[in-house]
């Protein structure tokens, strides 16, 4: 029937439509997110010039694809050198749990029943007490740290076993819980407590559960014998004499790199370091060779080396106050802490060898590719992208079934590779944005055969507003087609910022395209353009009609395309939202900020100290602040109105932007302009 | 050049897909592929264009060497052209044979899965949920096409 058959025709063009955005959607936010992860260390060392390697840990919060980025990692920095004491973060012993507290009490050992009621009481909404919280972490990690690299399990004891993948918590919400007085302390001790999770997992000695991957020389035995002090300690934060002394041995090493064959894991050519997959800098980068494109190799100045006994943040803080002209105060030199614990003190443990660097590496950050073989993983700048072959490879000389591992988000949470011999697991939902993905986790039975259970959250329903909450009571294809669409607005948001932030370079290779200086510019010529600068690899031609609004069939006026970026970005509530919401996300440094801000010590803000500290932001984020924007959210927070802001307004104003977000209410703000409300509008995320 | 402007095109819709990055793409995903670059084949024409990309011994995957010829080629022609939209509204009324301005559910899951290059179970459930209208059980297939073609754009 002809008539039949055109209607289908057409619907299931309707539906492969619907799928290219969809895939586009993933598309730019991972290539967003990757190159995220490399701007950072290019930023850290061009700007710093010291030889610092950030990659965030496969662990870490996402990257946020935003222009707060570089401000997140400098306060983030921060919070790990300030101490080196282990003991005084694992200190929860002293810490009052007030009478009030109707919280859920902890005492160890953890028997099962107190884990069901501690369950339960977060059901309810119920909060943990931060000395709890501690001392649950330091719990935690006194026992993953005693437990062998390669953790056995098996499943005559527990008969099921679970496997999560990524969860990509949100640590911000943890430390901002605690901000004051122990949110410095819960995170380093959590962050203490990832170095110590198993390197790797054997269930029944035939399934094999590890974070990254694997590569063709990946050896069980040697990561089974190592010792994770070695690794652990690279973490710690080193003394001013290592410091220098590895930066010495880097410089040496890179002078004697040239010759030697690139491994599987080093890139001679990618501006992204190999280096620890932990969050804190690597002195361990140092010692591997390197080639002399990575723009670290200029000779420190003296200055920058007399503050390497500071972090870089405070240099970078100098930095950045003197570009604001800002009067430069100088902080008084944080004493150098010497711990008492004896893998603290940089020098007395022996340093991993590369071969064991590498081992960890390898399992921490590979991710498996279709093609045979074995190649160095450009993405993220550190282990491999392995194939079949090297699965197959490792499955039989260790006589193993499955592969079980995670690092990489899939959309329905889950995917089987190499020839089902490798499962990506992925438990962090919605990590893109709401509706962006599903998460999933695996169940082992006796069996050994992968029950894999998927779910969405949910929660997300509450940050949407009325009209939106009527929206998703359609039927499941509408919801799809509205996640698809809301997900994909999200996307190209996160795309016009980007592209907004490289405007002028921009502007030069759409000159370069136009010779006759007609103004115009073709598509063809935009989207080589627009690739030449931002390196995406993402189908621009695609996303013209969605990024482009032109008369024309084929041709843009760039300048005035240019502009409405701008405007957009700049507009009103957006400036004010994406100050506040940089200002937000960093919130768990509030009163490391408020000091900033404060640079006559007063404890009052005024107006002129606050204009200066936007400037100093702003020119991190790339956007121009008009003052008007600055005194209308320096007066927005100023709650009594005499003119100065005080550390309870400060914070009073993140309060109330955290509780109106957490409850999606914009009407929630009583004190807040629009600058609160857009704010809670715009940050779609849960 | 229209030629490298094609060539552009399709090579840019093939990257969405090749994962790996290695220049082959999943067959399953080629329809996907054809039909975002605004074709409208229809299955057994989906099907002929295969058996020109494919592999002699048939890979699962297909490689861009071979898409590509064959694709700006459908280009050039400018085969399977979209349907416009007062013919498929057109098509909808040769169904609705009572004239009634819309099809009940039975009768649209009669027509789609039994008539013409029937639908899946999966798909004809997903249809269902955007096109029936849940109180009267029925299709207005008007609103329908208007809704749809809206939301494209």
């Amino acid at each position: 029937f002809k008539a039949a058959t055109l209607i289908q025709r057409w619907y299931r063009r309707y539906v492969a439509r619907l799928e290219m955005r969809r895939q586009c959607t993933w598309s730019i936010f991972q290539s967003i997110e990757y190159a995220g992860q490399q701007d950072q260390i290019k930023v850290r060392w061009n700007e710093s010039g010291l030889p610092l390697a950030l990659l965030s840990s496969p662990w870490a919060a996402k990257p946020r694809c935003s222009k707060g980025d570089f401000l997140d990692r400098m306060f983030t920095e921060e919070r790990f050198h300030q101490d080196a004491e282990m003991e005084k973060y694992s200190d929860y012993e002293s810490i009052e749990v007030p009478d009030s507290y109707t919280g859920p009490h902890l005492s160890f050992p953890l028997l099962p029943d107190h884990a069901t009621a501690l369950v339960e009481a977060f059901r309810l909404k119920q909060q943990l007490h931060a000395r709890y919280v501690l001392n649950l972490l330091h719990e935690t990690r006194k026992h993953l740290a005693q437990l062998p690299n390669i953790n056995r399990l098996s499943t005559c004891y527990s008969e099921e076993i679970t496997v999560c993948g990524d969860l990509h918590g949100q640590l911000d919400d943890l430390i901002f819980i605690f901000y004051k007085t122990h949110g410095k302390k819960i995170l380093r001790t959590l962050q203490d407590v990832f170095c110590w999770l198993p390197l790797a997992t054997l269930v029944d000695e035939k399934v094999l559960i590890l974070h990254g991957g694997v590569s063709n020389r990946t050896d069980l035995e040697l990561l089974a014998k190592l010792n994770r002090h070695k690794i652990v300690s690279t973490l710690r934060y080193k003394m001013r004499k290592e410091n220098e002394k590895q930066a010495e041995e880097k410089r040496k090493a890179n002078q004697t790199s040239s010759a030697q064959a690139p491994t599987p894991w080093f890139l001679p050519q990618s501006r992204s370091l190999p280096s620890s997959p932990f969050h804190l800098r690597s002195d361990k980068a140092h010692k591997t060779s390197r080639s002399s494109s990575i723009p670290c190799g200029a000779p420190l100045e003296r200055k920058e080396s007399s503050w390497q006994v500071q972090h870089s943040v405070g240099l970078e803080l100098e930095r950045c106050q003197q570009q604001a002209a800002f009067p430069v105060i100088l902080e008084k030199e944080e004493p150098l802490l010497l711990t008492s614990k004896a893998d603290d003190v940089a020098g007395e443990r022996p340093e991993p060898t590369r071969e064991e660097w590498k081992q960890v590496v390898d399992i921490l950050w590979s991710d498996p590719m279709t093609q045979e073989g074995c190649k160095a993983n450009t993405v993220r700048g550190g282990g491999c992208y392995f194939g079949p072959d090297v699965t197959e490879q490792l499955l039989q000389k260790y006589n193993l079934q499955l592969l079980i591992r995670s690092h990489e988000c899939k959309p329905e949470g889950y995917e089987f590779c190499h020839n089902r011999k490798v499962l990506t697991i992925f438990s962090a939902s919605n990590y893109y944005e709401v509706g962006s993905n599903r998460g999933a986790y695996v169940k082992l039975g006796p069996s050994l055969s992968p029950h894999i259970v998927q779910y969405q959250a949910n929660k997300a329903t509450h940050m949407l507003t009325m009209r939106q909450r009527q929206d998703i009571s359609m039927n499941d294809f509408r919801k799809k087609k509205l996640q698809i669409s809301r997900v994909e607005e999200s996307a190209l948001r996160a795309l016009r910022e980007k592209l907004f932030a490289h405007s002028s370079d921009l502007l030069d290779e759409f000159k370069k395209h136009d010779a006759d200086k007609t103004g115009l510019i073709t598509l063809n010529d935009w989207a080589a353009a627009v690739e030449s600068v931002l390196h995406l690899g993402l189908p621009w031609r695609m996303l013209w009609s969605q990024l482009v609004n032109t008369s024309m069939d084929n041709a843009l006026e760039y300048r005035s395309w240019l502009e409405d970026l701008a405007k957009e970005q700049l507009s009103h509530e957006n400036i004010q939202s994406s100050l506040l919401e940089t200002l937000y996300r960093n919130r768990s440094n509030l009163e490391t900020i408020f000091r900033i801000i404060d640079s006559d010590h007063s404890g009052f803000i005024s107006l002129d100290e606050f204009r200066q500290t936007w400037k100093l932001f702003s020119s991190h984020m790339n956007i121009d602040i008009t003052d008007d924007c600055i005194c209308d959210l320096a007066r927005s927070i100023d709650f009594n109105k005499d003119g100065h802001i005080d550390i309870n307004e400060f914070l009073e104003a993140f309060r109330l932007v955290e509780q109106s977000c957490s409850e999606g209410q914009a009407s929630d703000c009583p004190q807040s302009t629009n600058a609160n409300d857009s704010d809670c509008n715009s940050s779609g995320a849960p | 050049l229209a030629l490298a402007e094609f060539h552009k095109k399709i090579k840019e819709a093939f990257e969405v897909f090749d994962h790996e990055s290695n220049n082959t793409v999943d067959v399953r995903e080629i329809g996907t592929i054809i039909r975002s670059l605004g074709c409208c084949p229809s299955e057994g024409e989906l099907h002929d264009l295969l058996a020109e990309v494919e592999e002699e011994e048939p890979t699962g995957y297909i490689r861009y060497e071979k898409f590509l010829p064959v694709m700006t080629k459908v280009l050039q022609e400018r085969r399977y052209r979209p349907i416009p939209e007062d013919v498929l509204l057109r098509a909808f009324e040769v169904l609705d044979s009572a004239k009634h301005g819309f099809l009940t559910k039975e009768e649209l899951v009669k027509y789609m899965t039994e008539e013409g290059e029937p639908f899946s179970q999966e798909e004809m459930e997903e249809m269902l949920s955007a096109a029936i209208d849940p109180e009267s059980n029925s299709i207005n297939y008007k609103e329908y096409i208007t809704m749809m073609v809206i939301d494209e754009n």
